[in-house]
């Protein structure tokens, strides 16, 4: 009759399954039951919403959505936030896409915070979405040149000449503040590179939490190339606590630190296991 | 296009503008390569009845479906079945995939990150560090507010001063290193893109 394999080995062994059980748990549980957790706000994060905050009303800002439903869980909460904010200062916005599936995601940001509605907001004067242009970083350049040829014409298909916003803006010397939302490459990284360097256009940015870390160099430059960054839902729970407009990335904190804590608890149980085999093995 | 950012002239910045603009129609070219080539490789599969087959046909299906309904279809309003598409299948299933990396990277925390050297001990108590500094559960524990800024004082000192340094190397590195294969393509010493010998 085989041995039966010790409590320590059943344990090194065990079933993923079970694994992925307590994370499902450790996610779903905290949105059903949330848990008042304080908010502590980074500087990158403040000093974007500051960097938005000192623009004058009525200036253009230059919004590039780069992200798709992968992404959406991490930057719709700030993309939605900054709709409220960027709308609440009277600012006017030129919405551009340079992947292929973030326009869809874009309208329903403007629909979800009622840019029209709530803000009475009239598209092609307070606002307008030209859509996405593949070309990636070659597209960033020529916009440098000219916005009006990079997009003739908006996401309906109406010609940007007939966009009475379009007559003021033709270029990145025409906006005050270049706001870029990115899931990846092209992106934060690709405008700095491109955009920022050489238009030198104030520039503030959000990405995934697995891009943060690439990104602070730009913030931390001086010069500064990135005068804010949101990094992931905790970068967006922090705009939304600052706008003060409690939205989904809030509601999602406890969740998310559910889900870190009981990462940690399996980094540090599975270093306890390999300390106790390895003293077992050794005796 | 690199001499753009260093000759600021009108003339020249014409010849660049004209040059974007070829690009722009090039690369939007490039699509429809990538489409034949998808239509190539999946229908190989499907003759050859792989047992991949059946995920090559509701590829196939899908390109060629999702790409009819966009061409010939209004697929811009929100009621139309391109964005219904988009919304009620391509967001779900999009957003599923990345959140499966959850769970991989969860196994991976229990069977793989090992502190076997004292590298790895450092690298997993800065990620430790790190991860508790990023959640607010980690500012209730040990607050802004305490001794060294608490997590998330110690989370900023980590981005800030050794991730900083060591992405600027990064950084630094990658861009003389693009900088001498970009001349050593131009010189022709390197010629392994082109296919062929050594």
């Amino acid at each position: 009759m085989p041995e039966k394999p010790s409590l320590l080995k059943r344990l090194e062994f065990i079933d993923r399954r079970w694994l992925f059980l307590a994370l499902a748990g450790s996610i779903v549980l905290p949105l059903l039951f949330p848990i008042p957790l304080p908010l502590y706000v980074s500087p990158m994060v403040q000093d974007l919403y500051d960097a938005v905050e000192a623009l004058p009303e009525g200036a253009i800002v230059l919004l590039s959505a780069d992200y798709d439903p992968s992404g959406k869980p991490e930057l719709e909460p700030f993309h939605v936030a900054l709709t409220h904010h960027l709308f609440r200062k009277n600012l006017r916005v030129v919405i551009v896409s340079l992947w292929p599936a973030a326009p869809p995601l874009t309208e329903i940001v403007m629909d979800r915070v009622g840019v029209e509605t709530t803000y009475g907001k009239v598209y092609g004067v307070d606002y307008v979405n030209l859509g996405f242009k593949e070309g990636r970083q070659i597209v960033m350049k020529s916009m440098g040149s000219s916005i009006r040829n990079t997009f003739p014409t908006d996401r309906q298909g109406t010609l940007v000449t007939d966009l009475p916003l379009m007559e003021e803006v033709d270029s990145y010397d025409d906006v005050a503040m270049l706001i870029n939302i990115s899931a990846g490459s092209p992106g934060v990284k690709e405008y700095v590179q491109v955009v920022q360097s050489r238009w030198a256009v104030p520039m503030v940015g959000a990405c995934t939490a697995v891009s943060g870390p690439d990104y602070v160099p730009y913030y931390k430059a001086v010069p500064q190339q990135l005068l804010g960054l949101s990094a992931g839902m905790k970068g967006a729970a922090e705009y939304e606590k600052l706008v003060g407009r409690p939205g989904e990335a809030m509601s999602g904190m406890a969740a998310q630190s559910a889900s870190h804590l009981l990462l940690i608890a399996f980094i540090v149980f599975g270093n306890v296991m390999l300390y106790l085999s390895r003293r077992k093995g050794g005796a | 296009m690199i001499g753009d950012f260093f000759i600021p002239h009108a003339a020249f910045s014409r010849v660049v503008q004209e040059i974007q603009q070829w690009g722009l129609i090039v690369v939007s070219f490039t699509y429809l390569l990538g489409v034949v080539n998808i239509l190539q490789v999946h229908s190989a599969k499907v003759q050859r009845r792989s047992p991949e087959a059946p995920y090559s046909i509701v590829l196939v299906v899908s390109l060629l479906g999702m790409a009819c309904l966009g061409i010939f279809h209004d697929h811009k309003s929100a009621d139309s079945p391109f964005i219904w598409l988009y919304n009620t299948v391509y967001d779900p299933l999009s957003a599923t995939m990345f959140a499966l990396l959850a769970f991989f990277i969860t196994s991976a925390a229990y069977r793989a990150f090992r502190a076997r050297s004292t590298e790895a001990v450092l690298l997993l108590s800065a990620a430790i560090l790190v991860m508790l500094g990023q959640v607010p559960v980690g500012a209730a524990i040990w607050g802004p507010d305490s001794f060294l800024g608490g997590f998330p004082g110690v989370k900023d000192w980590i981005m800030d001063v050794p991730n900083l340094a060591g992405k600027r190397a990064v950084l630094m590195g990658a861009a003389l290193g693009a900088i001498s294969t970009g001349l050593r393509i131009i010189l022709g010493l390197e010629r392994a893109h082109l296919g062929g010998g050594n």
